[in-house]
């Protein structure tokens, strides 16, 4: 993993994106707000990895989408390499946007079935460098495919004729043209076999090596995230959890959340599952439409008391580098795994 | 202890446009009473087909050879109003996507008690008091009140508990589940297996978990089966294969897993190359590809489960795989005739 360059690449600043539900009848009905992200601030520097994990429905992905400009904020900042995002619209965001690139989850979804290869990977250079001559785009291409170990003589064939595995790296490969600073992966790696998972993973982590890029990798696979991430972000409900360095995340979780979601995670080796005390949470995630108020992981929290209910729990600094959203925040009282 | 299911040399093809795909190429295993068999494989090595093919669920343009046996009782061909007796009843399983594994347009409550009164007769509030009890012992808040529920008003875990309940209305013999905690989140995941390991203390069912998830298969299982391209690879004792594999693909999935419990590597071992294309399955070894241990007998002739260690089997040429190369049967193959992925990892 390489090493961490100190200049801020992205601020994210109290981001919040509300979609407007219609709740009621039609004529009497009123539009109630769904905070998919309720308020979340973060850094990333240049050639960092935040993980950002939580499960379906916390907001994880919204949150990259809002990043990019691709749903609009309901309000906050994001501001990329100095620049405020949210105010830009038209040719100045498209601008901006060579820079933040995404790879979807779907790997095959995210590929347009009648494009070749070669016109999915070269299609962000043609609006990006409009002037670029066909033959130099081609070998640009060509050159990018082998390092993302595609073959090159594939150029023209179409994305059905691939695996789950290299369709990911045609879309890797989609967002790595344009030299990108910062790549938001969401779930790059779910849809894939255990066996490709691991081609992909290191694939991601090479080109970041190469190149310094800044991932965001958002994923609900906790181990995953500890070997990709420098930083770990937890979301719940929309908001910030807990936000530390991967290695004080994962040894002291200091939310119950975190704790629960660590402790949850199934590990290959018969006898330490078999022996494992496993903090089981009650119930299921509440609905966004409806989040409890106070601190929004209450209802299944292990740790709540009266005042969780009564007041929203400020993201604070605990310990160096390590914030937490928690009135009850401390140490796990058992061993996690 | 007695065979609940013998499959012997079980095979599934499926007609295609393209010409015949083989989804299972005889396979041979017995469940025994009260024992957790784990099937672990990637997507398409077959695992879901081998127990749709033995629980008469295969599509239409499927068909099954070979035999499998429900206590001497031959599945394999047997008539549906036959096979109806049986299925649900003394075998019962439990699918991934619980949307669709339960009917959208009928209440909970009818969903359970349908069952009950197809395979033991019960009627009205006999059965209405069974389903409750059911849901009950699955752990779900609000019983009573879940019976008159849709699926699509429960959330995922839910619906995933009432699977699991009516899989076990009729005290069955053999539950088979299929990525029973695959489409659910972490914490949801970790109700489902507490639970699922509760009801195997509780219940005396052999289970057979079909997953591809290696974390699950530990915390639940005896037996595991590890199969690709249609085959078994390796088959044992639950620590057996974890913690000495004896198959080169076993131990490469078990070490391209990152882990909580240990160091941060800086890359993880990839298996190199695509899972196999079953129309095109090579004469050899179907994993004969992505070897790293790769010689020539691989690519001539397929290699059958022989027993590795006591209990525990293998189908590889390998003599072992903590010396592969001191192998005495390896003859390299030339490296221009090895698939590029491969040789890229030989000459790495």
């Amino acid at each position: 993993m390489p090493p961490v360059e100190n200049a801020e690449l992205l601020r994210v600043q109290d981001l919040k994106v509300h979609f407007p539900i219609r709740t009621g009848g039609i004529v009497f009905g009123q539009y109630t707000p769904l905070k998919a992200v309720d308020g979340v601030s973060f850094s990333l520097k240049a050639g960092e990895t935040l993980g950002i994990v939580g499960e379906s429905g916390c907001g994880k992905s919204t949150l990259g989408r809002g990043i990019l400009q691709l749903i609009k904020p309901t309000d906050g900042k994001v501001v990329f390499l100095g620049n405020e995002m949210t105010s830009m619209a038209g040719e100045q965001l498209r601008a901006q946007r060579q820079h933040m690139q995404i790879v979807f989850q779907d790997p095959l979804a995210s590929l347009n079935p009648r494009m070749t290869v070669g016109d999915i990977i070269a299609e962000p250079l043609t609006v990006f460098f409009p002037k670029m001559s066909v033959a130099e785009r081609k070998a640009k291409v060509k050159a990018l495919m082998a390092k993302v170990g595609l073959l090159p003589q594939m150029i023209n064939r179409y994305p059905h004729e691939f695996s789950g595995g290299q369709c990911q790296r045609i879309g890797i490969a989609r967002a790595m043209i344009v030299d990108p600073k910062m790549v938001i992966c969401d779930e790059p790696v779910s849809a894939l076999d255990v066996s490709i998972q691991a081609q992909i993973v290191n694939l991601l982590m090479d080109l970041q090596q190469e190149f310094g890029l800044s991932l965001l990798f958002i994923s609900h696979d906790l181990s995953v995230v500890r070997h990709v991430s420098h930083r770990v972000m937890v979301l719940y409900l929309g908001k910030v959890m807990e936000i530390a360095s991967r290695d004080s995340i994962y040894a002291e979780p200091l939310h119950p959340y975190t704790q629960a979601l660590i402790s949850a995670v199934p590990i290959p080796d018969p006898d330490l599952e078999k022996n494992k005390q496993r903090i089981v949470l009650g119930g299921d995630l509440p609905s966004p439409m409806n989040p409890p108020s106070g601190c929004v992981f209450r209802t299944r929290c292990p740790r709540a008391t009266d005042i969780c209910a009564q007041v929203v729990p400020k993201l604070e600094e605990k310990a160096p580098g390590h914030q937490v959203a928690c009135h009850h925040w401390g140490p796990p009282a058992q061993a996690l795994v | 202890m007695a065979a609940v299911l013998e499959v012997r040399d079980l095979q599934v093809r499926f007609a295609t446009p393209d010409g015949e795909v083989s989804a299972v190429n005889g396979v041979s295993f017995d469940v025994n009473e009260s024992e957790c068999v784990g099937i672990v494989g990637e997507s398409g090595s077959g695992k879901s087909q081998l127990f749709m093919a033995v629980m008469g669920l295969l599509a239409k343009n499927g068909r099954t050879l070979g035999s499998a046996k429900y206590r001497g009782t031959e599945l394999v061909g047997m008539p549906v109003d036959k096979l109806n007796k049986i299925r649900g009843d003394k075998i019962a399983m439990i699918f991934q996507d619980s949307m669709t594994g339960l009917t959208p347009h009928l209440r909970i409550g009818r969903q359970m008690t349908e069952v009950l009164e197809e395979h033991k007769g019960m009627g009205g509030a006999d059965a209405r008091a069974r389903a409750l009890d059911m849901l009950n012992l699955v752990r779900i808040p609000e019983a009573a009140r879940r019976l008159n529920q849709y699926p699509h008003e429960l959330s995922g875990g839910m619906r995933q508990r009432v699977m699991i309940a009516m899989a076990l209305l009729c005290e069955p013999e053999l539950l088979i589940a299929d990525e029973p905690t695959t489409a659910l989140d972490v914490t949801v995941q970790a109700q489902i297996l507490e639970l699922m390991a509760d009801l195997k203390r509780v219940t005396k069912a052999a289970v057979v978990l079909i997953t591809h998830d290696l974390g699950t298969v530990a915390g639940l299982c005896d037996k595991v089966q590890v199969m690709y391209g249609g085959r078994f690879m390796e088959t044992g004792d639950v620590r057996q294969i974890f913690y000495k594999p004896q198959h080169p693909y076993t131990k490469g999935l078990l070490s391209s897993m990152p882990r909580l419990t240990e160091d941060r590597r800086t890359t993880l071992y990839a298996i190199p190359g695509q899972p196999p294309n079953l129309q095109r399955l090579p004469a050899g070894c179907p994993f004969q590809e992505r070897c790293e241990f790769v010689h020539q007998r691989c690519v001539d002739e397929l290699p059958l489960l022989q027993e590795a260690r006591p209990g525990q089997f293998k189908a590889c040429h390998l003599e072992s795989l903590e010396h592969p190369v001191d192998d005495p049967t390896r003859a390299a193959i030339p490296a221009e005739a090895m698939p590029p992925v491969i040789r890229d990892v030989r000459t790495a």
